[in-house]
């Protein structure tokens, strides 16, 4: 009995790999989520996916990240809808690692666990008066925005003044800063949140000043966005002239990569536009500071524990080598008074118990995506049954799209570990995740949920001319989805 | 058959769109959606397609919106010629248009059969409601429809219907070669006037479009293997470019595959889907770094 029992366990594994039942779970619904349960949905017929996320609203970033007047970005929802719809995978919102489940937990219940859960967290200066209040960081007022739960209460205030500065020039700070000087006539139809328009609309922000610690060659920016907003009607672009010349040294890294040739192509065309155009006092107006890097914030005398301005001590660029510059400090300082401050200078991933993380880098130590749990000179030891894909993985880098090659990668890690009998033990999955959540009384938002928040949200929009008007507590979110 | 016609691609017209076909998985046979733009050299070229597509250029500030003369462009166009508008049976022409309201209102009535199309205008800031009327299908020849929107009076509606295209002119085909991510050869017939990535999804070829033609995302990123072929193609738009700078894997004759036309010269090009496991080279293909 047991030499058949044997024979038929090893045949088991012998059989077709791609047709045995593989439960999968993946932990975040955002692009990187999504791409990689679609592939493993395509290259395993045997595979059932379940897409977790702590929010009961899935898509991660598309949803909360994309600013609201760049809706063709959000395109994307359509793909990602199709593929939790797919009969071998099913999402399961307002399900948090961490506190409802234990990654120990999820690697019992499934063959193979991918992390995709990107960066909720930010990048600190370190520097005094950091904690001031005003002091945003821009992922947290992008979800203001957006109508993340969250931070749907945070309330920055836009009436103290008519400065804001934004520490950083990449694309979030180009999102951020023309939200904040678009007119709100033209943001009233997007899917902005209602809170948001209404701040807004009473908004006394009149002038931004993005900062950036190097030179236009190496702004994070891209093309399309900055052509985007040095096209905004009634919108006064400055740029000091002496900050656009360029040394040896950034002419080979223009040379390099044509993105930043045609970047500081835009900011050369834009400076001599505003030179020969004349200063408005009715118009906003959007500045361009280059070699400068925060010092410290100052502090609000009249408003204590408020931040009044910023010290810039000015920089030079400095080569180390294999064509990368950094940015020195000269010593010289300047201050800018304001009364909001935005740090956009890049995510932080959010480490979780039973989890190896590299605290430097702020990413899962991983090999291909298989995830590391030591490494002993050249050998890296990998977990057995855990991956990462996304922000995790990479760091906060990286469009929408970079997440195609990235779950590329880890879903070929993931068939290659089949293949070699890696995940062979019979596992519970969806059932025994559905065991867990029921005892744990976890209440579920199940995609069927999501699309009764999807249609009533699209409803509200109807009567307003927007697209939709956002849920943006949990409590309301979790009513829809109950509905 | 069915044709929306779009004024732009707002949600409020994709919502209609998907409350009326649902997915596109489960559009019904000969559904077909054109959408016209702001952009004038556009409008030609989204006339010669005929299947279901979003092009939706980027909302351009600057530009004046102006439906009438996209519309005017669009009748008297070879879209005229390859529907055959004949005033009764087979098929019918909505216009959704982007005040979300009417698209509702078209959307609520046409579950009950009647053919309610609404021509509006974003400029005049009305309700439409007093201008929907109740008959199903107004008797309009192509001529009426014409001349009615050629007035200056932007108020109405009209509706007009087309025959299917099944009893119009074979279009021409060109040959075009996948070469996928294992370096396995794709051959696939595409007809003069579609986007390559449409003939991708058509075809089942694993080409992701993330934005849907928007010129929002570089996932349809191609590799055009041939530098002859690459000549041949139109030079990319500002917008195309900026959207190929990001794109993995970017080489000296890379496209998105959503701009690529299908035309007669084009016949016999060979893409490559670039894959983050693939070696580039594929048949001695090197390309050169960016």
């Amino acid at each position: 009995m047991s030499r058949y029992l044997a024979r038929y366990l090893v045949s088991r594994c012998f059989s077709s790999v791609s047709s045995r039942p593989l439960h999968v779970c993946i932990v975040g619904s955002g692009p990187a989520g999504f791409y990689t349960a679609d592939k493993v949905l395509k290259a395993h017929e045997g595979a059932h996916v379940d897409i977790i996320d702590r929010l009961p609203t899935p898509f991660g970033l598309v949803r909360s990240g994309v600013a609201p007047d760049h809706p063709e970005t959000k395109i994307a929802i359509n793909q990602f809808s199709r593929v939790a719809q797919h009969e071998r995978c099913s999402f399961y919102g307002n399900v948090k690692l961490g506190s409802d489940l234990l990654l120990s937990e999820l690697r019992d219940l499934y063959h193979v666990v991918v992390l995709a859960y990107g960066a909720e967290s930010d990048k600190d200066l370190g520097i005094p008066g950091e904690s001031l209040s005003g002091i945003y960081s821009a992922r947290e007022f992008v979800w203001w925005y957006n109508g993340h739960p969250d931070y749907s209460s945070l309330k920055p205030d836009l009436k103290r003044s008519d400065t804001a500065v934004i520490l950083g020039q990449g694309n979030v700070a180009l999102d951020v800063a023309r939200i904040l000087l678009r007119p709100t006539t033209e943001l009233a139809s997007t899917d902005i949140a209602r809170h948001a328009l209404s701040a807004l609309e009473e908004s006394s922000i009149r002038k931004v000043y993005l900062i950036g610690r190097r030179g236009p060659v190496q702004a994070a920016l891209t093309a399309k966005e900055l052509r985007e907003v040095l096209g905004i009607k009634n919108l006064q672009i400055r740029i000091k002239e002496t900050d656009l010349s360029v040394t040896p040294a950034d002419e080979e890294e223009m040379k390099n990569s044509r993105a930043r040739k045609r970047i500081y192509e835009l900011l050369s065309k834009a400076a001599a536009a505003a030179r020969t155009s004349e200063a408005d006092p009715d118009q906003r107006e959007l500045h361009f500071v280059f070699f400068c890097q925060p010092d410290r914030f100052l502090e609000s005398d009249e408003r204590r524990g408020h931040v009044s301005g910023v010290n810039l001590e000015k920089t030079i660029l400095e080569s180390v080598g294999s064509g990368k510059q950094i940015a020195v400090g000269t010593g010289e300082f300047e201050d800018i008074n304001c009364s909001i401050v935005l740090k956009a200078i890049g995510y932080k991933s959010v480490p979780i118990n039973g989890l190896p993380f590299d605290h430097k880098k702020g990413v899962v130590p991983n090999v291909r995506g298989r995830v590391v749990s030591q490494t002993s000179g050249d050998i890296s030891q990998t977990e057995t049954g855990l991956y990462v894909c996304g922000w995790l993985k990479r760091g906060p880098v990286g469009i929408i799209a970079t997440n195609l090659y990235c779950a590329e990668e880890t879903v070929g890690s993931i068939s290659e570990d089949i293949e070699e009998g890696v995940c062979n033990s019979s596992k519970a999955g969806s059932k025994g995740l559905m065991q867990l959540l029921e005892k744990r009384k976890v209440k579920k938002v199940e995609f069927s949920g999501w699309e009764k928040i999807d249609d009533k949200e699209k409803q509200m929009g109807i009567e307003k001319n927007k697209p939709r008007e956002k849920l943006v507590t949990w409590g309301d979110l979790l009513a829809a989805a109950a509905n | 058959m069915y044709i929306g016609i779009g004024l732009d691609w707002s949600d409020p017209v994709r919502y209609g769109c998907e409350k009326f076909v649902g997915t596109s998985k489960n559009k019904p046979e000969g559904f077909r959606i054109l959408l016209v733009k702001e952009r004038k050299k556009k409008s030609a070229e989204i006339l010669r397609r005929r299947r279901f597509c979003l092009s939706s250029p980027r909302t351009n500030p600057k530009s004046s919106f102006t439906p009438f003369f996209h519309l005017q462009a669009l009748l008297s166009s070879n879209l005229s010629k390859s529907l055959k508008l004949i005033p009764l049976g087979g098929a019918k022409i909505m216009v959704f248009h982007r005040l979300s309201r009417l698209g509702s209102r078209i959307v609520k009535e046409l579950p009950r059969e009647r053919h309610l199309p609404v021509f509006g205008m974003r400029i005049l800031h009305r309700s439409y409601g007093q201008y929907l009327q109740s008959s199903p299908m107004l008797q309009r020849q192509t001529r009426s429809f014409k001349e009615a929107l050629f007035s200056n009076n932007h108020k109405f509606c009209t509706s007009f219907s087309t025959t299917s295209e099944k009893g119009g002119k074979e279009t021409e085909k060109i040959n075009v070669i996948f070469v996928d991510k294992d370096g396995e050869e794709i051959h696939i017939k595409v007809p003069i006037g579609m986007n390559i990535l449409e003939a991708a999804h058509e075809n089942d070829i694993e080409l992701e479009g993330a934005c849907e033609g928007s010129l929002a995302c570089s996932t349809c990123h191609v590799i055009v293997m041939d530098t002859e072929y690459y000549n041949k193609l139109e030079e990319p738009t500002d917008e195309e470019n900026d959207m190929l700078d990001l794109a993995f894997g970017l080489t000296a004759t890379s496209r998105l595959g959503c701009q690529v036309i299908a035309k007669p010269e084009l016949d016999g090009v060979r893409l490559a889907i670039p894959s983050a496991t693939r070696n580039f080279a594929v048949d001695g293909f090197v390309p050169k770094p960016h």
